[in-house]
Protein backbone atom coordinates (compact mmCIF):
# COMPACT_ATOMS: atom_id res chain seq x y z
CA UNK A 1 0.00 0.00 0.00
CA UNK A 2 3.09 2.42 -0.31
CA UNK A 3 6.41 2.45 -0.81
CA UNK A 4 7.64 0.22 1.55
CA UNK A 5 8.92 -3.22 0.17
CA UNK A 6 11.72 -5.24 0.53
CA UNK A 7 13.88 -4.51 -2.41
CA UNK A 8 17.54 -4.04 -3.74
CA UNK A 9 19.65 -3.01 -6.73
CA UNK A 10 22.51 -4.40 -8.34
CA UNK A 11 24.78 -2.47 -10.60
CA UNK A 12 27.16 -4.23 -13.12
CA UNK A 13 30.23 -1.06 -13.54
CA UNK A 14 32.00 -0.11 -16.87
CA UNK A 15 35.78 -0.74 -16.11
CA UNK A 16 38.78 0.15 -17.63
CA UNK A 17 42.73 0.58 -17.00
CA UNK A 18 43.97 4.03 -18.04
CA UNK A 19 46.66 3.56 -20.69
CA UNK A 20 45.47 -0.14 -21.41
CA UNK A 21 43.00 -0.28 -23.74
CA UNK A 22 43.62 -4.07 -24.28
CA UNK A 23 43.52 -4.82 -20.48
CA UNK A 24 41.58 -7.96 -19.52
CA UNK A 25 38.43 -6.71 -18.19
CA UNK A 26 37.66 -10.34 -16.04
CA UNK A 27 41.31 -9.90 -14.56
CA UNK A 28 40.95 -6.15 -13.96
CA UNK A 29 37.51 -7.24 -12.39
CA UNK A 30 38.81 -9.67 -10.24
CA UNK A 31 41.76 -7.59 -9.04
CA UNK A 32 39.20 -4.75 -8.10
CA UNK A 33 36.78 -7.09 -5.79
CA UNK A 34 40.36 -9.01 -4.25
CA UNK A 35 41.60 -5.66 -3.58
CA UNK A 36 38.31 -4.50 -1.44
CA UNK A 37 38.38 -7.84 0.01
CA UNK A 38 42.04 -7.92 1.15
CA UNK A 39 42.30 -4.70 2.35
CA UNK A 40 38.72 -4.40 4.48
CA UNK A 41 37.49 -7.80 5.55
CA UNK A 42 39.26 -8.86 8.66
CA UNK A 43 40.68 -12.90 8.63
CA UNK A 44 39.02 -15.61 6.68
CA UNK A 45 37.22 -14.52 3.93
CA UNK A 46 33.39 -15.57 3.49
CA UNK A 47 32.74 -17.60 0.48
CA UNK A 48 29.23 -16.59 -1.60
CA UNK A 49 27.00 -20.21 -0.78
CA UNK A 50 25.40 -20.79 -3.99
CA UNK A 51 22.70 -23.52 -2.72
CA UNK A 52 19.76 -21.96 -2.95
CA UNK A 53 20.46 -19.72 -6.21
CA UNK A 54 18.43 -21.46 -9.14
CA UNK A 55 18.69 -18.34 -11.92
CA UNK A 56 17.43 -20.64 -14.96
CA UNK A 57 13.81 -20.85 -12.76
CA UNK A 58 11.33 -19.03 -14.62
CA UNK A 59 8.19 -16.94 -13.32
CA UNK A 60 5.83 -18.78 -15.54
CA UNK A 61 6.21 -22.09 -14.23
CA UNK A 62 9.02 -23.91 -15.88
CA UNK A 63 12.70 -24.61 -15.69
CA UNK A 64 15.09 -23.97 -19.10
CA UNK A 65 17.44 -26.93 -19.40
CA UNK A 66 20.91 -26.36 -18.89
CA UNK A 67 21.57 -27.83 -22.21
CA UNK A 68 19.63 -24.84 -23.96
CA UNK A 69 20.85 -21.95 -21.56
CA UNK A 70 23.56 -19.88 -23.27
CA UNK A 71 26.65 -20.03 -20.87
CA UNK A 72 26.45 -16.63 -19.79
CA UNK A 73 23.31 -17.32 -17.78
CA UNK A 74 25.05 -19.63 -15.39
CA UNK A 75 25.89 -17.35 -12.57
CA UNK A 76 25.43 -20.00 -10.00
CA UNK A 77 28.49 -21.75 -11.00
CA UNK A 78 31.50 -20.66 -8.94
CA UNK A 79 33.86 -19.86 -11.85
CA UNK A 80 36.74 -18.88 -9.18
CA UNK A 81 35.78 -15.34 -9.92
CA UNK A 82 36.33 -13.06 -7.31
CA UNK A 83 32.95 -13.18 -4.48
CA UNK A 84 32.65 -11.52 -1.24
CA UNK A 85 30.20 -10.28 0.53
CA UNK A 86 30.69 -6.99 2.42
CA UNK A 87 29.67 -5.87 6.29
CA UNK A 88 27.13 -4.04 5.09
CA UNK A 89 25.17 -6.45 3.81
CA UNK A 90 25.97 -6.27 0.26
CA UNK A 91 27.85 -8.34 -2.18
CA UNK A 92 30.85 -7.85 -4.55
CA UNK A 93 32.05 -9.63 -6.91
CA UNK A 94 32.83 -10.06 -10.95
CA UNK A 95 29.69 -10.93 -13.35
CA UNK A 96 31.17 -11.82 -16.60
CA UNK A 97 33.38 -9.05 -17.50
CA UNK A 98 32.14 -6.77 -14.83
CA UNK A 99 32.51 -5.94 -10.89
CA UNK A 100 29.17 -5.77 -9.74
CA UNK A 101 27.68 -4.60 -6.27
CA UNK A 102 24.17 -5.54 -4.96
CA UNK A 103 22.94 -3.66 -2.08
CA UNK A 104 21.92 -5.54 0.81
CA UNK A 105 18.26 -5.63 1.27
CA UNK A 106 16.65 -2.43 1.80
CA UNK A 107 12.96 -1.96 2.82
CA UNK A 108 12.46 1.66 1.25
CA UNK A 109 13.37 3.85 -1.39
CA UNK A 110 15.75 6.92 0.68
CA UNK A 111 17.31 3.08 2.16
CA UNK A 112 18.13 2.03 -1.43
CA UNK A 113 19.44 5.74 -2.19
CA UNK A 114 21.81 5.43 0.65
CA UNK A 115 23.04 1.79 0.06
CA UNK A 116 23.40 2.09 -3.75
CA UNK A 117 25.22 5.35 -3.23
CA UNK A 118 27.35 3.42 -0.60
CA UNK A 119 28.54 0.69 -3.70
CA UNK A 120 29.60 3.65 -5.74
CA UNK A 121 32.12 4.69 -2.65
CA UNK A 122 33.32 0.65 -2.08
CA UNK A 123 33.89 0.74 -6.41
CA UNK A 124 35.80 3.80 -6.06
CA UNK A 125 37.76 2.73 -2.66
CA UNK A 126 38.36 -0.62 -4.30
CA UNK A 127 40.02 0.89 -7.45
CA UNK A 128 42.32 2.94 -5.11
CA UNK A 129 43.54 -0.73 -3.63
CA UNK A 130 44.02 -2.60 -6.68
CA UNK A 131 45.59 0.25 -8.56
CA UNK A 132 49.60 0.17 -8.14
CA UNK A 133 51.80 2.95 -9.36
CA UNK A 134 53.32 2.14 -12.29
CA UNK A 135 50.29 -0.17 -14.28
CA UNK A 136 47.77 2.10 -14.86
CA UNK A 137 44.62 2.86 -12.49
CA UNK A 138 41.46 1.07 -12.67
CA UNK A 139 38.73 3.16 -12.74
CA UNK A 140 34.96 2.43 -12.68
CA UNK A 141 32.12 3.97 -14.36
CA UNK A 142 28.28 3.50 -13.44
CA UNK A 143 26.90 3.82 -17.02
CA UNK A 144 24.89 1.03 -19.30
CA UNK A 145 27.38 1.11 -22.46
CA UNK A 146 30.36 1.33 -24.51
CA UNK A 147 28.34 2.84 -27.20
CA UNK A 148 29.68 0.01 -29.64
CA UNK A 149 27.36 -2.69 -28.97
CA UNK A 150 28.21 -3.94 -25.69
CA UNK A 151 25.71 -2.88 -22.60
CA UNK A 152 25.73 -4.33 -19.19
CA UNK A 153 23.07 -3.73 -16.48
CA UNK A 154 21.67 -2.16 -13.31
CA UNK A 155 19.34 -4.59 -12.27
CA UNK A 156 16.34 -3.43 -9.27
CA UNK A 157 14.60 -6.70 -7.31
CA UNK A 158 11.11 -6.51 -5.63
CA UNK A 159 9.94 -8.83 -3.59
CA UNK A 160 6.28 -9.55 -4.07
CA UNK A 161 3.26 -11.75 -3.30
CA UNK A 162 3.90 -15.22 -5.28
CA UNK A 163 -0.01 -14.98 -5.16
CA UNK A 164 -0.17 -12.05 -7.55
CA UNK A 165 -1.07 -13.57 -11.20
CA UNK A 166 2.31 -12.72 -13.54
CA UNK A 167 -0.06 -11.82 -16.44
CA UNK A 168 -1.38 -8.84 -14.23
CA UNK A 169 2.59 -7.62 -13.68
CA UNK A 170 3.34 -8.08 -17.43
CA UNK A 171 0.37 -6.00 -18.12
CA UNK A 172 0.39 -3.24 -16.01
CA UNK A 173 4.29 -2.85 -15.65
CA UNK A 174 4.96 -3.18 -19.35
CA UNK A 175 3.76 0.43 -20.18
CA UNK A 176 4.93 1.70 -16.88
CA UNK A 177 8.26 0.97 -17.78
CA UNK A 178 8.37 1.80 -21.51
CA UNK A 179 7.59 5.36 -20.02
CA UNK A 180 9.56 5.50 -16.86
CA UNK A 181 12.33 6.53 -18.35
CA UNK A 182 11.04 10.13 -18.84
CA UNK A 183 12.56 10.20 -14.89
CA UNK A 184 15.07 7.78 -14.66
CA UNK A 185 17.28 7.75 -17.60
CA UNK A 186 20.67 8.15 -17.44
CA UNK A 187 21.04 10.19 -20.86
CA UNK A 188 23.09 8.56 -23.96
CA UNK A 189 24.76 10.65 -26.94
CA UNK A 190 24.23 7.66 -29.56
CA UNK A 191 21.19 6.36 -30.66
CA UNK A 192 21.24 2.53 -31.80
CA UNK A 193 23.26 -0.28 -30.15
CA UNK A 194 26.18 0.72 -31.36
CA UNK A 195 25.76 4.27 -31.31
CA UNK A 196 26.36 4.36 -35.07
CA UNK A 197 23.53 7.17 -35.78
CA UNK A 198 24.30 10.66 -33.96
CA UNK A 199 21.96 12.48 -31.45
CA UNK A 200 21.07 12.39 -27.57
CA UNK A 201 18.49 9.89 -26.52
CA UNK A 202 16.99 9.93 -22.99
CA UNK A 203 18.03 6.30 -21.84
CA UNK A 204 21.58 4.28 -21.78
CA UNK A 205 19.78 1.09 -21.86
CA UNK A 206 16.37 1.23 -24.30
CA UNK A 207 17.89 0.22 -27.72
CA UNK A 208 19.46 -3.13 -26.00
CA UNK A 209 16.04 -4.31 -25.29
CA UNK A 210 14.27 -6.43 -28.14
CA UNK A 211 11.01 -8.67 -26.95
CA UNK A 212 7.98 -7.86 -24.53
CA UNK A 213 8.36 -10.82 -21.72
CA UNK A 214 11.54 -13.09 -21.47
CA UNK A 215 13.99 -15.00 -19.31
CA UNK A 216 17.39 -13.67 -20.80
CA UNK A 217 19.35 -11.08 -19.36
CA UNK A 218 22.08 -10.79 -21.73
CA UNK A 219 20.34 -11.45 -25.32
CA UNK A 220 17.02 -10.89 -26.49
CA UNK A 221 16.48 -8.86 -23.51
CA UNK A 222 13.20 -8.79 -22.43
CA UNK A 223 11.06 -5.03 -20.67
CA UNK A 224 9.78 -8.08 -18.41
CA UNK A 225 12.11 -10.53 -17.40
CA UNK A 226 10.75 -13.83 -15.74
CA UNK A 227 13.61 -14.41 -13.63
CA UNK A 228 12.09 -16.10 -10.62
CA UNK A 229 14.62 -16.98 -7.59
CA UNK A 230 12.88 -15.65 -4.97
CA UNK A 231 15.84 -15.89 -2.21
CA UNK A 232 12.99 -16.37 0.18
CA UNK A 233 9.82 -19.20 0.82
CA UNK A 234 8.70 -19.84 -3.03
CA UNK A 235 5.49 -20.67 -1.94
CA UNK A 236 5.00 -17.52 -0.75
CA UNK A 237 6.92 -14.56 -2.58
CA UNK A 238 8.48 -14.21 -5.86
CA UNK A 239 11.68 -11.64 -6.91
CA UNK A 240 10.23 -9.37 -9.39
CA UNK A 241 14.13 -8.91 -11.53
CA UNK A 242 13.60 -5.35 -12.86
CA UNK A 243 16.13 -5.26 -15.66
CA UNK A 244 15.39 -2.29 -17.95
CA UNK A 245 16.54 0.50 -15.51
CA UNK A 246 19.64 2.82 -16.10
CA UNK A 247 22.18 3.12 -13.54
CA UNK A 248 21.93 6.44 -12.11
CA UNK A 249 24.37 8.88 -10.08
CA UNK A 250 21.36 11.23 -9.68
CA UNK A 251 19.68 10.67 -6.37
CA UNK A 252 16.21 11.41 -7.37
CA UNK A 253 16.38 9.29 -10.17
CA UNK A 254 17.20 6.52 -7.61
CA UNK A 255 15.10 7.12 -5.26
CA UNK A 256 12.27 8.00 -8.35
CA UNK A 257 12.84 4.66 -9.88
CA UNK A 258 12.40 2.79 -7.20
CA UNK A 259 9.50 4.63 -5.26
CA UNK A 260 7.70 4.57 -8.00
CA UNK A 261 7.83 1.18 -9.14
CA UNK A 262 7.20 0.17 -5.62
CA UNK A 263 4.15 1.96 -5.11
CA UNK A 264 2.80 0.37 -9.01
CA UNK A 265 3.49 -2.78 -7.59
CA UNK A 266 1.72 -2.76 -4.75
CA UNK A 267 -1.58 -1.69 -6.60
CA UNK A 268 -0.60 -4.53 -8.97
CA UNK A 269 -0.32 -6.71 -6.06
CA UNK A 270 -3.84 -4.86 -4.73
CA UNK A 271 -5.79 -5.50 -8.11
CA UNK A 272 -6.22 -2.01 -7.95
CA UNK A 273 -5.42 -1.01 -11.89
CA UNK A 274 -8.22 -2.10 -13.76
CA UNK A 275 -7.27 1.05 -16.35
CA UNK A 276 -6.44 -0.48 -19.55
CA UNK A 277 -3.09 1.71 -20.08
CA UNK A 278 -1.19 -0.89 -22.57
CA UNK A 279 1.03 0.64 -25.33
CA UNK A 280 0.68 -0.92 -29.14
CA UNK A 281 4.18 -1.99 -29.93
CA UNK A 282 6.08 -1.68 -26.44
CA UNK A 283 9.52 -2.61 -27.82
CA UNK A 284 9.28 -0.17 -30.78
CA UNK A 285 8.02 2.49 -28.72
CA UNK A 286 10.46 1.98 -25.48
CA UNK A 287 13.02 2.98 -28.15
CA UNK A 288 10.85 5.54 -29.79
CA UNK A 289 10.25 7.47 -26.10
CA UNK A 290 13.86 7.43 -25.13
CA UNK A 291 14.66 9.27 -28.80
CA UNK A 292 12.40 12.22 -27.85
CA UNK A 293 14.55 14.24 -25.75
CA UNK A 294 12.24 16.70 -26.15
CA UNK A 295 9.04 14.46 -24.82
CA UNK A 296 6.70 15.11 -27.30
CA UNK A 297 6.48 11.76 -29.33
CA UNK A 298 2.79 10.64 -28.97
CA UNK A 299 2.50 6.49 -27.63
CA UNK A 300 -0.41 4.68 -29.00
CA UNK A 301 -2.91 3.16 -26.54
CA UNK A 302 -4.58 -0.07 -27.21
CA UNK A 303 -7.70 1.29 -27.14
CA UNK A 304 -6.88 3.98 -29.42
CA UNK A 305 -5.85 6.94 -27.59
CA UNK A 306 -2.41 9.04 -27.88
CA UNK A 307 -0.26 9.86 -24.95
CA UNK A 308 2.96 11.32 -24.19
CA UNK A 309 5.50 9.45 -21.93
CA UNK A 310 5.04 11.94 -19.38
CA UNK A 311 1.16 12.00 -19.59
CA UNK A 312 1.40 8.18 -19.32
CA UNK A 313 3.27 8.58 -16.01
CA UNK A 314 0.59 11.48 -14.60
CA UNK A 315 -2.29 8.20 -15.09
CA UNK A 316 -0.01 5.97 -13.11
CA UNK A 317 0.71 8.71 -10.92
CA UNK A 318 -3.46 9.61 -10.77
CA UNK A 319 -4.15 5.82 -9.96
CA UNK A 320 -1.21 5.65 -7.31
CA UNK A 321 -2.84 9.22 -5.36
CA UNK A 322 -5.94 8.04 -5.60
CA UNK A 323 -4.83 4.06 -4.37
CA UNK A 324 -2.85 5.56 -1.64
CA UNK A 325 -5.39 8.43 -0.84
CA UNK A 326 -8.24 5.08 -0.66
CA UNK A 327 -5.95 2.52 1.40
CA UNK A 328 -4.39 4.85 3.70
CA UNK A 329 -5.78 8.33 4.19
CA UNK A 330 -4.70 10.16 6.68
CA UNK A 331 -2.35 7.04 7.65
CA UNK A 332 0.47 7.44 5.07
CA UNK A 333 3.74 7.01 5.56
CA UNK A 334 5.85 10.49 5.04
CA UNK A 335 7.92 8.45 2.46
CA UNK A 336 5.05 7.55 0.19
CA UNK A 337 3.76 11.04 0.57
CA UNK A 338 7.23 12.42 -0.80
CA UNK A 339 7.19 10.01 -3.44
CA UNK A 340 4.05 10.95 -4.76
CA UNK A 341 4.95 14.64 -4.49
CA UNK A 342 8.52 14.52 -6.22
CA UNK A 343 6.87 12.05 -8.65
CA UNK A 344 4.17 14.90 -9.42
CA UNK A 345 6.46 17.95 -9.01
CA UNK A 346 8.93 16.04 -11.88
CA UNK A 347 6.62 14.93 -14.19
CA UNK A 348 4.76 19.04 -13.99
CA UNK A 349 7.78 20.41 -14.94
CA UNK A 350 9.08 17.64 -17.62
CA UNK A 351 6.01 19.01 -19.58
CA UNK A 352 6.72 22.70 -19.44
CA UNK A 353 10.50 22.65 -19.95
CA UNK A 354 12.68 19.27 -19.42
CA UNK A 355 15.17 21.62 -18.42
CA UNK A 356 13.72 22.65 -15.10
CA UNK A 357 15.00 19.11 -13.78
CA UNK A 358 18.60 19.43 -14.76
CA UNK A 359 19.06 19.32 -10.74
CA UNK A 360 17.51 16.11 -10.39
CA UNK A 361 17.44 13.57 -13.14
CA UNK A 362 20.38 12.03 -14.82
CA UNK A 363 19.49 12.57 -18.45
CA UNK A 364 18.24 15.92 -17.84
CA UNK A 365 21.78 17.74 -16.30
CA UNK A 366 23.85 15.23 -19.09
CA UNK A 367 21.75 16.49 -21.59
CA UNK A 368 21.94 20.76 -20.28
CA UNK A 369 25.96 19.89 -19.67
CA UNK A 370 26.02 18.60 -23.42
CA UNK A 371 24.29 21.74 -24.72
CA UNK A 372 25.96 24.34 -23.21
CA UNK A 373 29.01 22.73 -24.67
CA UNK A 374 27.54 22.58 -28.10
CA UNK A 375 26.48 26.11 -27.58
CA UNK A 376 29.79 27.65 -26.69
CA UNK A 377 31.94 25.33 -28.90
CA UNK A 378 29.66 24.76 -31.34
CA UNK A 379 29.54 20.84 -31.51
CA UNK A 380 27.66 19.20 -33.76
CA UNK A 381 26.42 15.71 -32.49
CA UNK A 382 28.99 13.74 -33.86
CA UNK A 383 31.55 15.39 -31.99
CA UNK A 384 33.58 13.18 -30.32
CA UNK A 385 33.99 15.45 -27.31
CA UNK A 386 30.14 15.60 -26.52
CA UNK A 387 30.55 11.55 -26.48
CA UNK A 388 33.49 11.98 -23.54
CA UNK A 389 31.24 14.07 -21.65
CA UNK A 390 28.47 11.48 -21.87
CA UNK A 391 31.00 8.69 -20.47
CA UNK A 392 32.93 11.00 -18.41
CA UNK A 393 29.68 11.56 -16.55
CA UNK A 394 29.69 8.16 -15.15
CA UNK A 395 33.36 8.12 -13.74
CA UNK A 396 33.21 7.27 -10.24
CA UNK A 397 36.33 9.12 -9.13
CA UNK A 398 35.45 12.55 -7.82
CA UNK A 399 38.06 14.29 -9.23
CA UNK A 400 37.26 13.41 -13.20
CA UNK A 401 33.70 11.75 -12.80
CA UNK A 402 31.34 14.80 -14.16
CA UNK A 403 28.34 14.31 -12.36
CA UNK A 404 30.85 14.45 -9.24
CA UNK A 405 31.72 18.04 -10.76
CA UNK A 406 27.95 18.76 -10.88
CA UNK A 407 27.53 17.70 -7.40
CA UNK A 408 30.20 19.70 -5.70
CA UNK A 409 29.16 22.73 -7.50
CA UNK A 410 26.08 22.19 -6.10
CA UNK A 411 24.50 21.95 -9.24
CA UNK A 412 22.85 18.28 -8.30
CA UNK A 413 19.72 17.63 -5.54
CA UNK A 414 21.15 15.53 -2.60
CA UNK A 415 18.43 13.58 -0.71
CA UNK A 416 20.58 11.58 1.71
CA UNK A 417 23.89 13.04 3.66
CA UNK A 418 27.27 11.93 2.81
CA UNK A 419 27.99 10.79 6.72
CA UNK A 420 25.21 8.02 5.60
CA UNK A 421 26.44 6.68 2.39
CA UNK A 422 30.37 6.49 3.99
CA UNK A 423 28.44 4.69 7.45
CA UNK A 424 26.56 2.22 4.67
CA UNK A 425 29.49 1.36 3.68
CA UNK A 426 30.71 -0.90 6.57
CA UNK A 427 26.48 -0.92 8.37
CA UNK A 428 23.65 -3.00 7.08
CA UNK A 429 19.99 -1.63 7.01
CA UNK A 430 18.93 -2.46 10.63
CA UNK A 431 15.51 -3.70 9.24
CA UNK A 432 16.07 -6.92 7.32
CA UNK A 433 17.88 -10.15 7.40
CA UNK A 434 20.96 -8.05 6.22
CA UNK A 435 21.50 -6.86 9.63
CA UNK A 436 22.37 -10.31 10.65
CA UNK A 437 24.46 -11.33 7.93
CA UNK A 438 26.42 -8.15 7.93
CA UNK A 439 26.95 -7.79 11.80
CA UNK A 440 27.57 -11.53 11.91
CA UNK A 441 30.55 -10.91 9.11
CA UNK A 442 31.32 -7.82 11.21
CA UNK A 443 31.74 -9.47 14.53
CA UNK A 444 32.81 -13.15 13.85
CA UNK A 445 34.94 -13.03 10.45
CA UNK A 446 36.57 -16.07 11.49
CA UNK A 447 33.44 -18.13 12.04
CA UNK A 448 31.94 -17.30 8.82
CA UNK A 449 32.62 -19.88 6.18
CA UNK A 450 30.13 -18.52 4.14
CA UNK A 451 27.05 -16.54 3.62
CA UNK A 452 24.24 -16.00 0.66
CA UNK A 453 21.23 -13.91 0.40
CA UNK A 454 19.11 -16.70 2.60
CA UNK A 455 21.68 -18.05 4.78
CA UNK A 456 25.21 -17.57 6.85
CA UNK A 457 27.55 -20.62 7.22
CA UNK A 458 29.34 -21.06 9.97
CA UNK A 459 32.74 -22.90 10.90
CA UNK A 460 32.71 -23.77 14.59
CA UNK A 461 34.84 -25.08 17.30
CA UNK A 462 33.56 -28.27 18.44
CA UNK A 463 31.47 -29.10 15.15
CA UNK A 464 32.85 -31.64 12.40
CA UNK A 465 30.16 -29.98 9.81
CA UNK A 466 29.74 -26.62 8.53
CA UNK A 467 26.70 -25.33 10.53
CA UNK A 468 23.88 -23.07 8.38
CA UNK A 469 21.44 -20.75 9.49
CA UNK A 470 18.85 -20.15 6.98
CA UNK A 471 17.62 -16.64 6.77
CA UNK A 472 14.72 -17.12 4.06
CA UNK A 473 12.14 -14.44 5.71
CA UNK A 474 14.09 -10.91 4.18
CA UNK A 475 11.97 -9.35 6.97
CA UNK A 476 13.59 -11.35 10.16
CA UNK A 477 17.36 -11.16 11.37
CA UNK A 478 16.81 -7.62 11.65
CA UNK A 479 17.94 -5.70 14.71
CA UNK A 480 14.96 -6.23 16.57
CA UNK A 481 15.26 -9.84 16.46
CA UNK A 482 18.60 -10.30 16.43
CA UNK A 483 20.56 -7.13 17.52
CA UNK A 484 20.70 -7.35 21.59
CA UNK A 485 21.51 -11.75 20.97
CA UNK A 486 24.34 -10.33 18.47
CA UNK A 487 25.90 -8.04 20.96
CA UNK A 488 25.35 -10.46 23.92
CA UNK A 489 27.13 -13.38 22.14
CA UNK A 490 31.03 -12.94 22.24
CA UNK A 491 31.56 -15.91 20.20
CA UNK A 492 29.60 -16.89 16.60
CA UNK A 493 29.39 -20.19 18.82
CA UNK A 494 27.49 -18.71 22.08
CA UNK A 495 25.56 -16.72 19.16
CA UNK A 496 24.71 -19.98 17.36
CA UNK A 497 24.07 -22.21 20.55
CA UNK A 498 21.91 -19.63 21.39
CA UNK A 499 19.82 -19.36 17.97
CA UNK A 500 19.44 -23.17 17.72
CA UNK A 501 18.61 -23.63 21.84
CA UNK B 1 17.07 16.59 -32.60
CA UNK B 2 18.54 18.85 -34.46
CA UNK B 3 21.75 17.76 -36.19
CA UNK B 4 23.28 20.77 -37.72
CA UNK B 5 26.29 22.55 -36.40
CA UNK B 6 25.64 25.12 -33.60
CA UNK B 7 26.90 28.99 -33.91
CA UNK B 8 29.73 29.27 -30.99
CA UNK B 9 27.93 31.66 -29.35
CA UNK B 10 31.06 33.31 -28.36
CA UNK B 11 31.65 34.47 -31.97
CA UNK B 12 28.61 35.80 -31.94
CA UNK B 13 29.30 37.39 -29.12
CA UNK B 14 32.19 39.19 -30.15
CA UNK B 15 30.17 41.28 -33.71
CA UNK B 16 28.60 44.20 -33.21
CA UNK B 17 25.20 44.43 -32.68
CA UNK B 18 23.43 44.78 -35.91
CA UNK B 19 21.58 48.22 -36.50
CA UNK B 20 18.29 48.74 -35.10
CA UNK B 21 18.13 45.67 -32.90
CA UNK B 22 16.42 46.53 -29.71
CA UNK B 23 19.12 46.42 -27.07
CA UNK B 24 17.94 44.04 -24.32
CA UNK B 25 17.07 45.69 -21.19
CA UNK B 26 17.88 46.38 -17.61
CA UNK B 27 17.66 43.02 -15.27
CA UNK B 28 16.60 40.98 -17.57
CA UNK B 29 19.82 41.15 -19.66
CA UNK B 30 21.68 41.39 -16.34
CA UNK B 31 20.21 37.89 -15.41
CA UNK B 32 21.25 36.56 -18.54
CA UNK B 33 24.37 37.94 -18.29
CA UNK B 34 24.92 36.23 -14.79
CA UNK B 35 23.73 33.14 -16.00
CA UNK B 36 26.13 32.90 -19.05
CA UNK B 37 28.89 33.74 -16.40
CA UNK B 38 28.08 30.72 -14.84
CA UNK B 39 27.71 28.15 -17.14
CA UNK B 40 31.22 29.74 -18.58
CA UNK B 41 32.42 29.04 -15.12
CA UNK B 42 31.14 25.30 -14.95
CA UNK B 43 32.50 24.91 -18.10
CA UNK B 44 35.74 26.03 -17.45
CA UNK B 45 36.24 24.03 -14.68
CA UNK B 46 34.59 20.94 -16.36
CA UNK B 47 37.55 21.56 -19.53
CA UNK B 48 40.04 21.06 -17.34
CA UNK B 49 39.15 17.75 -16.25
CA UNK B 50 38.07 16.46 -19.34
CA UNK B 51 40.17 13.66 -20.96
CA UNK B 52 42.46 15.12 -23.29
CA UNK B 53 42.26 13.21 -26.66
CA UNK B 54 38.24 12.55 -26.84
CA UNK B 55 38.22 10.81 -29.92
CA UNK B 56 41.14 8.35 -28.44
CA UNK B 57 39.69 8.09 -25.28
CA UNK B 58 36.00 7.29 -26.42
CA UNK B 59 37.09 4.56 -28.98
CA UNK B 60 39.33 3.01 -26.34
CA UNK B 61 36.41 2.37 -23.89
CA UNK B 62 35.65 -0.94 -25.18
CA UNK B 63 33.31 -3.47 -22.79
CA UNK B 64 32.29 -6.56 -22.94
CA UNK B 65 28.48 -7.14 -22.50
CA UNK B 66 27.21 -8.09 -19.09
CA UNK B 67 23.84 -9.35 -17.71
Amino acid sequence: MSVRRVMGTETEFGISVTGQPLANPMVASSRVVNAYAGSTLRARRARWDFEEESPLRDARGFDMSRQVADPSQLTDEDLGLANVILTNGARLYVDHAHPEYSTPECTNPRDIVIWDKAGEQVGLDACRFASTPGEGDLVLYKNNTDNKGASYGSHENYLMRRSTPFADIVRHLTPFFVSRQVMCGAGRVGIGQDGRKDGFQISQRSDYFEVEVGLETTLKRPIINTRDEPHADPGRYRRLHVIIGDANLAEVSTYLKVGTTAIVLSMIEDRYLSAELSVRRPVQTLHEVSHDPGLEHLLELADGRKLTAVQLQWEYHRLASAYVADRLGDDADAQTLDVLARWASVLDRLERDPMECARELDWVAKLQLLEQYRDRDGLAWDDAKLALIDLQYADLRPQKGLYHRLLRLGRMERLVSEEEVVAAMHEPPHDTRAFFRGRCLAKYPDAVAAASWDSVIFDLPGHESLQRVPTIDPLRGSRAHVGQLIEECDTALALFEALTR
Amino acid sequence: MAQEQKQPRKSQENEEPTDGAPAPEGAVSERKEQLDEDIDAILDEIDDVLETNAEDFVKSFIQKGGQ
